[in-house]
């Protein structure tokens, strides 16, 4: 049984903005084992990042709320000071973040900031230091790691800086990655790389790996469980199999249907899921992707609970409620997994 | 480097042959202005007139004026219509007074400035202490000096009589007298420059403090005062440098003038606001040449500074 | 098939609510019904009108305005005196006392609080208040046809110089560098000084528009260089690619495509640039390089009156109050117009 790294109790997240509170993250549980990669998807406004960011404690700020707990072992980070975090910090969970160039101080080389991230966290000399970052970057598959630790982060190219975070992320071997759509600012073929990286050195440093996207194909290519998000809020959860091949709420459907398949006969229009995400202010009573599910229907009125409904997969959750019989029919548009086509109504 | 220093070098001397150009043109434009009448004064006679331009050289030709005068500008000859000094000399004897005005109020401003400026972004001590600060700064940039001047004096040398009223005392001769007629001076500078330094400071620290690298400092697990200074606050600072150079440039060349005048410090501000008043051309051009020349050299040693703590700038002419 | 994956468009246009088959329309505000789009002007006027300092000091900056430009009607009303009549030798009723307006020793009478010399004589025996509210509407006038000068040509300029380039660039740059670097009460003083002695062209020497035209001279630079800056960066954008391409002449260009984006930049502009040119004429006229006599105006009321500092401290004082809450509240104001169109001030939620 491998260690439970994290375990994330009904989170909550707002932010007191001068048009109402926002509910960011809207009760939010899930847990995080040593040696899973666990994705978490949805499109932007979903809460995806700020639940992330939250586990770390940095969306702290005058006008945040926050609700739950956040155990790190037996510590809840929700509630820990400054100092607590600042020691979590870089040290047992660490961060990749989406777009390199700006994630980088640009007016220091890259050696002193991974050394500037070790030396934080550990009595040790700034020589000794510098040759742990220059084998980190190594690692990595930066060439000629000695003389580029010397460089400064825009003399590298896209993918390069990436690797660089990811072995400031690994410096000091943390429990828990999270990486935050670390490939979206990157081009498509780098992308594979970058993720066989992350992979591969988890793999290695047997951490547990929180990885954010909203592209189906990554989550496809490196995770084990995959969670859902629509609106703050988890719509489903289960492993990458369940979800791919046995996929329980419209929402996911609609992802899953709005992915163009390079061996089929392509679309001639492309398929989106229709309508806008919410307002997080405020949210709608019931559940809240009713206005734009075309299988709605009157007990929808009522919020479903998040949680297993299939007896043969009790880690499979979600949150809608029809009966799974009827999914496995209505799901199936067309001979594959999708939304039907809506009228609009004015 | 040293292509930076040569290119700077050349651009220098072009400015300042560029300004000498100017000043002198501004009045050989100007109408009714006649040098000779104005030295030789109200109730001269047309002969005493005639004969002071030909002594001055205002018969010549413009470009042989010019000519002449910046000879005996280089030479160290020029002498002012006013009161026949040696305008070369003046700059030098009064140089001292303006450098210890500006200079510890230079220091003090902008240590002031980065500290209210962090305070107040930073909200130590609530959202109140930023906005009394802001609100303090404010009103500091929107009170003349001449204002602040008077109402300084007024306050603390007439009725409070904490300090004396006006006059300056060299340092070598009464190091604390030297200081205790400064003070009011230095305030009188400082409040307007804190006001206006502190503001700019943190409008920049509440932009960097939002960027994506700053984040990346946080998620390091870096000590909070470790991502403020070395990466926040260095990198906000960055622009005010060039604005610092300047300002403290175009202050040794003589923009400290009204404050000189009003608390009657002999510096060259005085010098030259006096000078202007009496439209008296060698000293007017002498300090153009002098405060450009303060221009280009602090604003090349700003480019450095910027350069050094920004690799992304290299050095170009 | 695959076309069975698509919304379809209704009849009703672009953008509809969109409701489940079978759903009433009275469900509709359940279908996450938005409030329309909403463009950055408004978004400011919206965070302007909930900015309750903003709005304080702004009506404070109009009751200023009006008072001052009601000048005549105070000095023809209640005064009885205009602001220029020397009145060394007459008396007015002081809380029953005949006293003189300027004593025989040369000191003029302080505020008597009423409706003749309310704040007190001057060395003529001139009407302070009266003087105080007219050397506000020369202040005010001034600053505002600065201001105006330096908007339409600190545009002009940079418009000229960050599109065009080339010449307009090679000759105008330098020539706002060198101004822009210059201490700008040394250059006022300077020309104001040489102007107030001679006029230029048919202008006489002691007009009010001298010290307007130096003051936006004098600025030009501090919003065209900006100006330039944001030009320079706005033509490097794609639609100005695209309007190129569609074949537009460049002064349609720089009229449709980049001049609106740089309202806004303007409009922050607006309320600095007047409160500096209200602070330099009130320097330059202190020093004697800008509102010339007869004419008052705020920092000629406050040089004149300094000489009587140590006894009669409001002579400065009350001018220099004035001036001083106008300019702060042009400040306070000019900040928060800036807060409120600042794209980066919304509270940042990045899921």
């Amino acid at each position: 049984m491998a260690e439970r790294l994290l375990e994330v109790e009904d989170l909550e997240v707002s932010f007191a903005t001068e048009d109402g509170l926002v509910r960011a993250v809207d009760g939010v549980t899930f847990t995080l084992d040593r040696g899973e990669v666990v994705a978490i998807v949805g499109e932007s406004g979903s809460g995806k990042s700020v639940t992330v960011m939250t586990l770390m404690g940095l969306t702290r700020s005058p006008n945040s709320r926050f609700g739950g707990a956040v155990w790190l072992g037996d510590e809840d980070l929700i509630g820990a000071t400054e100092q607590e975090l600042e020691s979590v910090r870089g040290n047992r969970i660490a961060m990749i973040f989406q777009d390199p160039i700006s994630s980088l101080s640009p007016v220091q080389r890259v050696g002193a900031q991974i050394v500037e991230q070790i030396r934080a966290h550990e009595e040790i000399s700034k020589a000794a230091a510098l040759e742990r970052a220059i084998n980190l970057m190594e690692r990595v598959g930066i060439p000629r790691a000695r003389d580029r630790a010397r460089a400064y982060p825009h003399e590298f190219s896209g993918g390069m800086r990436q690797r660089v975070m990811i072995a400031m992320a690994l410096s000091l071997s943390p429990g828990v990655l999270i990486a935050d759509e670390p490939t979206t600012a990157l081009d498509v073929t780098i992308q594979a790389q970058i993720l066989r990286e992350i992979k591969q050195l988890s793999a290695e440093s047997d951490s547990g790996v929180l990885f954010v996207t909203h592209d189906l194909g990554v989550v496809a290519d490196i995770a084990d469980r995959v969670l859902v998000m629509y609106a703050g809020q988890l719509v489903e959860q289960g492993t990458v199999d369940e979800i791919f091949h046995d996929p329980q709420h419209p929402y996911t459907w609609g992802l899953l249907g709005s992915v163009t398949r390079v061996d089929r006969e392509p679309p001639r229009r492309l398929p989106a899921i229709g309508g806008q995400p919410p307002s997080l202010i405020n949210p709608l009573p019931g559940c809240r992707f009713r206005p734009r599910c075309p299988h709605a229907f009157d007990r929808c009125q009522d919020l479903p609970a998040f949680g297993p409904r299939l007896p043969e997969d009790p880690g499979h959750l979600d949150r809608c409620w029809l009966e799974p019989s009827d999914k496995r029919v209505v799901r199936d548009v067309g001979g594959r997994i999708g939304l039907p086509a809506r009228t609009v109504i004015t | 480097m040293l292509r930076f220093v040569v290119r700077r070098g050349i651009s220098a001397i072009l400015l300042l042959f560029a300004v000498s150009i100017v000043v002198f043109a501004i009045f050989e434009v100007i109408p009714n202005y006649n040098p000779a009448q104005a030295i030789a004064g109200r109730n001269a006679t047309p002969t005493t007139v005639a004969e002071v331009s030909r002594k001055f050289g205002f018969d010549k030709p413009v470009y042989v004026q010019y000519l002449d005068t910046m000879k005996l500008i280089f030479t160290g000859q020029v002498i002012d219509y006013q009161d026949n000094l040696n305008v070369v000399g003046q700059f030098q004897q009064r140089f001292g007074v303006t450098v210890s005005l500006v200079v510890p109020a230079a220091i003090f401003w902008l240590l002031a400035a980065i500290a209210l400026g962090s305070v107040s972004a930073l909200r130590i001590g609530g959202t109140l202490v930023d906005r009394g600060v802001m609100a303090a700064a404010i009103l500091g940039v929107s009170v003349p000096v001449f204002l602040l001047a008077a109402v300084l004096l007024y306050l603390f040398a007439f009725k409070l009589a904490w300090f004396p009223n006006t006059g300056y005392t060299p340092f070598l001769q009464d190091p604390t007298q030297w200081a205790y007629h400064l003070i009011l001076p230095w305030f009188a500078i400082a409040v307007l420059s804190v006001g206006f330094y502190s503001r700019v400071l943190r409008s920049n620290l509440l932009d960097m403090v939002n960027q994506d690298f700053v984040r990346t400092a946080k998620a390091k697990g870096l000590p909070a005062r470790q991502v403020f200074v070395k990466h926040v606050l260095r990198n906000s600072l960055l622009p005010i440098i060039t604005m610092f150079g300047l300002d403290f440039a175009t202050l040794l060349g003589g923009a400290a003038l009204v404050t000189e005048t009003v608390f009657n410090l002999p510096g060259v501000g005085q010098y030259e606001a006096a000078a202007i008043g009496n439209l008296d051309v060698p000293p007017i051009l002498v300090g153009a040449l002098f405060t450009a020349f303060f221009v280009v050299l602090f604003s090349a040693l700003s480019d450095i500074v910027y350069a050094v703590l920004d690799p992304r700038i290299r050095l170009t002419g | 098939m695959a076309d069975d994956l698509l919304p379809h468009q209704g009849a009703g246009g672009a953008e509809g609510i969109i409701v489940a088959p079978g759903e009433r329309a009275a469900d509709q505000w359940e279908a996450g019904r938005h409030p329309p789009a909403i463009g950055p002007w408004r978004l400011a006027a919206r965070r302007l009108r909930r900015d309750k300092v903003t709005l304080a000091f702004f009506g404070l900056f109009l009751v200023l305005v009006v008072v001052c430009l009601l000048a005549p009607v105070y000095a023809n009303h209640i005064a009885g005196i205009s602001p220029n009549a020397n009145n060394i030798t007459g008396t007015i009723d002081v809380g029953g006392v005949q006293t003189s307006v300027v004593s025989p020793d040369g000191v003029p009478v302080g505020p008597t609080w009423g409706s003749h010399y309310l704040l007190g004589a001057d060395e003529n025996g001139r009407d302070l208040a009266v003087r105080l509210l007219y050397g506000g509407r020369t202040s005010l006038l001034i600053g505002a046809v600065a201001t105006a000068i330096i908007i339409v040509f600190g545009t002009l300029v940079g418009l000229l110089t960050g599109y065009f380039r080339g010449i307009a660039d090679m000759i105008l740059r330098p020539v706002m560098e060198l101004i822009w670097s210059f201490p700008v009460v040394i250059l006022g003083v300077a020309l104001g000084t040489a102007l107030a002695f001679g006029g230029i062209g048919p202008i006489k020497g002691n007009s009010l528009f001298i010290p307007s035209l130096i003051i936006g001279v004098v600025y030009i630079p501090y919003l065209g260089k900006p100006i330039r800056a944001e030009v320079l960066r706005l033509r490097s954008q794609d639609f100005v690619e695209a309007a190129k391409v569609q074949g537009m002449a460049p002064w349609r260009i720089m009229i449709s495509e980049i001049l609106p984006n740089l309202t806004s930049t303007i409009t922050v502009f607006v309320p600095m640039m007047l409160a500096y040119s209200i602070l330099l004429e009130s320097y330059l006229s202190f020093l004697g390089a800008g509102v010339q006599a007869p004419n008052a105006s705020w920092g000629t009321l406050i040089s004149d009156g300094l000489t009587y500092i140590q006894t009669t401290p409001t002579f400065s004082l009350i001018p220099g109050a004035m001036l001083v809450l106008t300019v702060l509240s042009i400040n306070v104001v000019g900040d928060g117009v800036r807060d409120a169109l600042d794209p980066r001030a919304q509270v940042r939620v990045r899921t």
